[in-house]
């Protein structure tokens, strides 16, 4: 979800070749779609960078969006600063800027990613975050308590 | 092709020849028969007289001569058997007729002779050395030679050596195997006088294969133990020298040069380099001396570098406690004052310079090279001279000079090699920024070349993440960058790949993040030299380059604020590195930008600047930057998807200001509203305006919370969906995009929960049946995913009306 496509997606793909790219702001890739959904296991997960959903970074926004994409987990960016948010719908997850880049939204931004661990219906989402040059890391649990599509 | 055939015949019958004498040779020993043992064997060795076979094959039979010699020579040995005294048996060979045959048993011979000890091996050895004289001929004098030093290797008085008599001396040994390595010298070097001119080139390849018979010698001397560093300084070099030099034979002197690096002690070398240098100038001018003098070089850098690693292990083991600082101090003073004593820096740069300018014809390729291993062998043996370093880059500069860029692709590769050793070795593109000749030598380079140097420094800028801290050090950079910076000559080169430049400028990219100073002033210094540099590059790198340089520069500006919140007052007016210098030159660097034309870059970092201007509480910069904005975004954003995108960062940027007064912010929501309903597709209308409501209601600002334009926005987006509803019945004869009317009532949930007294409930009430009943239209064939947006939004609004407390309460009059 940044600048440089080529180069960049080649090195992510080194990283892991399973990769799922949502388009940012400064990518000029139209490849890359605006959202994204994919299932992993027993969740459905939607990928959205964030500069399309006003105000910028907002919860009760980013679950709107998470409503319509019906997803379990909603990751998402554009702030550079990680935040995990567990409602009842589910979890949205902003896992930082992991060069730690500029942004205006965040001042001083700590280089952050995260690794999510899918097991059953049980999610870890461990961040690793680099403050003053010490990683810190931090784990999240999250439980699914009911089958995705409940008949209303 | 005669000559080969012939050549297989004869070497055939000599070997049968041979090989039949061998056979009475043997029979006779088998029984004790002296006489015909002595008669066959001279004639077995009567075969070596051919003229008529190649070194190669000439090997071929000597070999099998030497084969049945060792068996005569253990017979000779065993005295009980054949009953003659080994004295007597030296005089009794002699009687043999030809030459060659007896020197072959006489060495045979005066080898059993030295091992009975009742001789002087002193008188013996010089004997046989003289004796073999009487050979002239070069490929069986070199042979029999050859063989002379086998048999008598292992019994050269030498130090704890049995063979060493009273009156013997280690000298003697040396003496022997000196004169023995002149005669066969000679010998090899009269060798391509033999023969016709038209087979001149053959016989060369011919005389490369007997090389290391004459080396042998050289070998042999260097496992003497008693040639002690005072007896190789003053007699076994200058002798060897002296004779390579004399030889005046390209081949000979090229092998022999090489063959004295390889075969005596580093140390040794590095003690006697006045002498071993002094002959170089004086070898023949077409002679290979880089590969030669580039061996040395090697080889002694080696050499420091592993008596480094040694004295460090052993002053690890000793005191394993120690600083490692003080370790390393302690291992480099070690082996340090060794070649500092003998100046091996300056004598090699020195012996270096009389070469190249002996050898006029030296190719320029071959002058790099040297001055490449030079380099290696300061960095490695001297890594804190960095004056050695530039020394080395300015000689190769002088050679450079008044000469055009190269274009020999082997010197250019050297090149490369010369200018990446300093960064490898330093891991610090900040010391070679420091060689006042390392810009000089990139100036010789071609244009590709000098890009790929240019690439090898930023690679090794970011691999070490390098810090590049003041303004002078990035000027410097850019100077040694400048290939990929700016087109150097006029054609702007079509002919580039276009890979190759996005990866070229992308590092580009990437190194400007790394030049960085927490000193404002300094910071701002640099990122003005950056600015001058870059806006040269042109309308195909600005996109590139641009960006990298605005969010540097953004960055000092967060790091301005801080430090005026530190002092606690706002007087960075007057500091050179004030926010508003730094906003006019990113206004000039992004219309730089938009004029190239990108203008979709310089929307995105206007608004960038324009948020950080708000940060810094200054509205008119603020707006100027949100004008030069909307004004991109009128002339030059003409394709719906950019237009769409850009509205949203539009929005998304005015949403979160909160520097502007009233007045401002009026125009820019008016302005971003309107042009919200003017997009192209209904739908990008529609979401653009329910966008817009946001405007008019900021959580965390007090004065923004205008419910009534909040409904208006909302109502807008009501209206247009139903515009886009109608148009598609029209046009497609079903029901257009649901999804937007829930959307939209997401949005009135939105406000609704935010408490805008103008969103109530009856509203939400009305839009759920709406949505409900265009879902169950007959034209309606609502997609899987609206209608699981609008069940999960259902859903939502069940999950707050259970919820009781304040929100269930607002919650309750809705009935679904």
């Amino acid at each position: 979800m940044e600048d440089n496509p080529s180069e960049v997606h080649d090195y992510l793909k080194t990283i892991c070749p399973d990769l799922h790219v949502a388009r940012g702001e400064y990518d000029e890739d139209a490849r890359y779609p605006e959202t994204k959904t994919l299932t992993i296991g027993q969740f459905k997960l939607g990928l959205c960078h964030g500069h399309q959903v006003i105000p910028w970074g907002d919860l009760d926004s980013l679950a709107m969006l998470q409503r319509q994409l019906d997803v379990d987990i909603l990751v998402t960016g554009h702030t550079h600063q990680f935040t995990a948010y567990k409602h009842e719908g589910g979890v949205v997850i902003n896992p930082g800027s992991a060069t730690g880049s500029y942004s205006s939204i965040t001042y001083d931004v700590n280089p952050s990613f995260v690794l999510m661990d899918i097991e059953g219906l049980r999610v870890v989402v461990y961040v690793y975050e680099l403050i003053d040059g010490e990683v810190k890391v931090d784990k999240i649990d999250f439980k699914k308590t009911t089958a995705p599509q409940s008949p209303h | 092709m005669d000559v080969i055939i012939d050549e297989e015949k004869w070497l055939a019958e000599g070997i049968a020849s041979v090989q039949q004498n061998a056979f009475y040779m043997l029979r006779a020993v088998d029984s004790d028969n002296l006489r015909e043992a002595l008669k066959y064997s001279a004639q077995m060795l009567s075969e070596l007289r051919t003229s008529k076979l190649s070194p190669h094959k000439y090997f071929e039979l000597y070999m099998r001569a030497f084969d049945e010699l060792r068996k005569l020579e253990l017979f000779f040995k065993d005295e009980s058997r054949h009953g003659v005294h080994v004295s007597d048996l030296y005089e009794l060979v002699q009687h043999a007729g030809n030459v060659l045959p007896r020197l072959y048993l006489l060495c045979t011979v005066g080898s059993v002779y030295m091992k009975s000890k009742e001789v002087s091996c002193k008188d013996i050895l010089k004997d046989l050395v003289e004796m073999c004289r009487a050979v002239q001929h070069p490929i069986r004098g070199l042979f029999l030679r050859s063989y002379l030093c086998q048999v008598t290797r292992d019994k050269l008085p030498d130090i704890g050596s049995e063979y060493k008599g009273v009156g013997d001396s280690v000298l003697d040994a040396v003496d022997f195997v000196l004169q023995n390595f002149m005669e066969m010298n000679k010998l090899w070097v009269r060798l391509q006088h033999q023969g016709p001119a038209q087979v001149a080139e053959k016989r060369e390849k011919e005389r490369n294969e007997l090389r290391d018979l004459v080396g042998k010698n050289l070998h042999i001397l260097s496992q003497i133990e008693g040639v002690d560093l005072e007896m190789y300084r003053d007699t076994v070099l200058p002798k060897i020298l002296e004779q390579v030099v004399n030889s005046k034979d390209e081949l000979a002197q090229h092998y022999l040069m090489d063959c004295i690096i390889q075969v005596f002690p580093d140390e040794y070398h590095l003690q006697t380099l006045d002498i071993l240098l002094a002959a170089c100038p004086q070898l023949q001018p077409t002679v290979d001396i880089k590969t030669v003098l580039s061996q040395l070089m090697e080889r002694l850098s080696n050499y420091a570098a592993s008596s480094t690693e040694v004295s460090d292990h052993s002053l690890a083991l000793l005191v394993s406690s120690f600083d490692t600082i003080c370790l390393l101090t302690m291992s480099i003073l070690q082996v340090l004052p060794e070649f500092l004593q003998v100046e091996a820096f300056a004598k090699l740069n020195n012996a270096i310079g009389k070469v190249i300018e002996a050898q006029i014809d030296m190719p320029i390729v071959g002058a790099i090279t040297l001055y490449t291993s030079l380099l290696m062998f300061t960095l490695r043996v001297h890594p804190d001279r960095l004056d050695y370093v530039d020394l080395v880059l300015g000689a190769c500069v002088r050679k450079l000079s008044g000469k055009p860029k190269l274009e020999d692709s082997r010197a250019t590769k050297q090149i490369i090699a010369l200018l990446s050793a300093p960064l490898d070795k330093y891991n610090d593109a900040v010391t070679a920024l420091t060689l006042s000749n390392y810009p000089c030598i990139m100036d010789y380079l071609d244009n590709d070349t000098n890009k790929v140097m240019a690439m090898v420094i930023i690679q090794n800028i970011l691999k070490n993440y390098t810090c590049i801290s003041t303004a002078d050090q990035v000027e410097a950079l850019f100077e040694l960058i400048k290939g990929l910076i700016r087109d150097i000559d006029e054609s702007p080169g079509d002919e580039l790949d276009e890979e190759d430049f996005k990866e070229e400028q992308n590092s580009v990219a990437r190194l400007i993040h790394m030049l960085y100073n927490d000193d404002p002033d300094e910071m701002l210094k640099i990122i003005c030299t950056v600015q001058r540099h870059i806006m040269t590059g042109g309308q195909r790198r600005l996109p590139f380059t641009v960006p990298p340089l605005v969010f540097s520069a953004l960055k000092v500006n967060s790091l301005v604020r801080r430090l005026q919140g530190q002092d606690g007052e706002a007087d960075g007016e007057e500091a050179p590195a004030s926010p508003k210098q730094i906003f006019r030159l990113m206004n000039q660097t992004i219309e730089a930008l938009s004029s190239v034309p990108s203008p979709d870059l310089a929307l995105r970092l206007y608004l960038q600047c324009a948020e950080a201007a708000s940060d810094c509480d200054l509205e008119p910069i603020a707006y100027e930057f949100f004008t030069q904005a909307f004004i991109l975004y009128e002339e030059d954003i003409a394709d719906s998807k950019a237009q769409f995108t850009a509205i949203h960062l539009i929005i998304g940027t005015l949403q979160r200001m909160a520097v502007f007064g009233v007045e401002n912010r009026d125009t820019l929501t008016h302005k971003a509203t309107g042009y919200s309903a003017k997009l192209l597709k209904k739908a990008d209308q529609c979401r653009a305006v329910y966008a817009c409501s946001h405007l008019f209601w900021v959580d965390e600002q007090d004065g923004i919370k205008d419910g009534e334009r909040v409904l208006l926005c909302l109502k807008r987006s009501l209206r247009i969906a139903n515009a886009a509803q109608q148009m598609a019945n029209v046009t497609r004869g079903s029901s257009g995009p649901v999804t937007l009317f829930v959307e939209i009532l997401n949005k009135y949930l939105y406000f609704f929960e935010k408490g805008n007294p103008k969103v109530t409930s009856s509203a939400i009430q009305g839009l759920v049946e709406l949505i409900r009943t265009e879902m169950q239209s007959e034209t309606s064939t609502p997609d899987q995913g609206t209608t699981a947006f609008f069940n999960s939004t259902l859903r939502y609004i069940q999950f707050q009306k259970q919820k009781g407390g304040l929100m269930g309460e607002k919650y309750d009059p809705v009935k679904l």
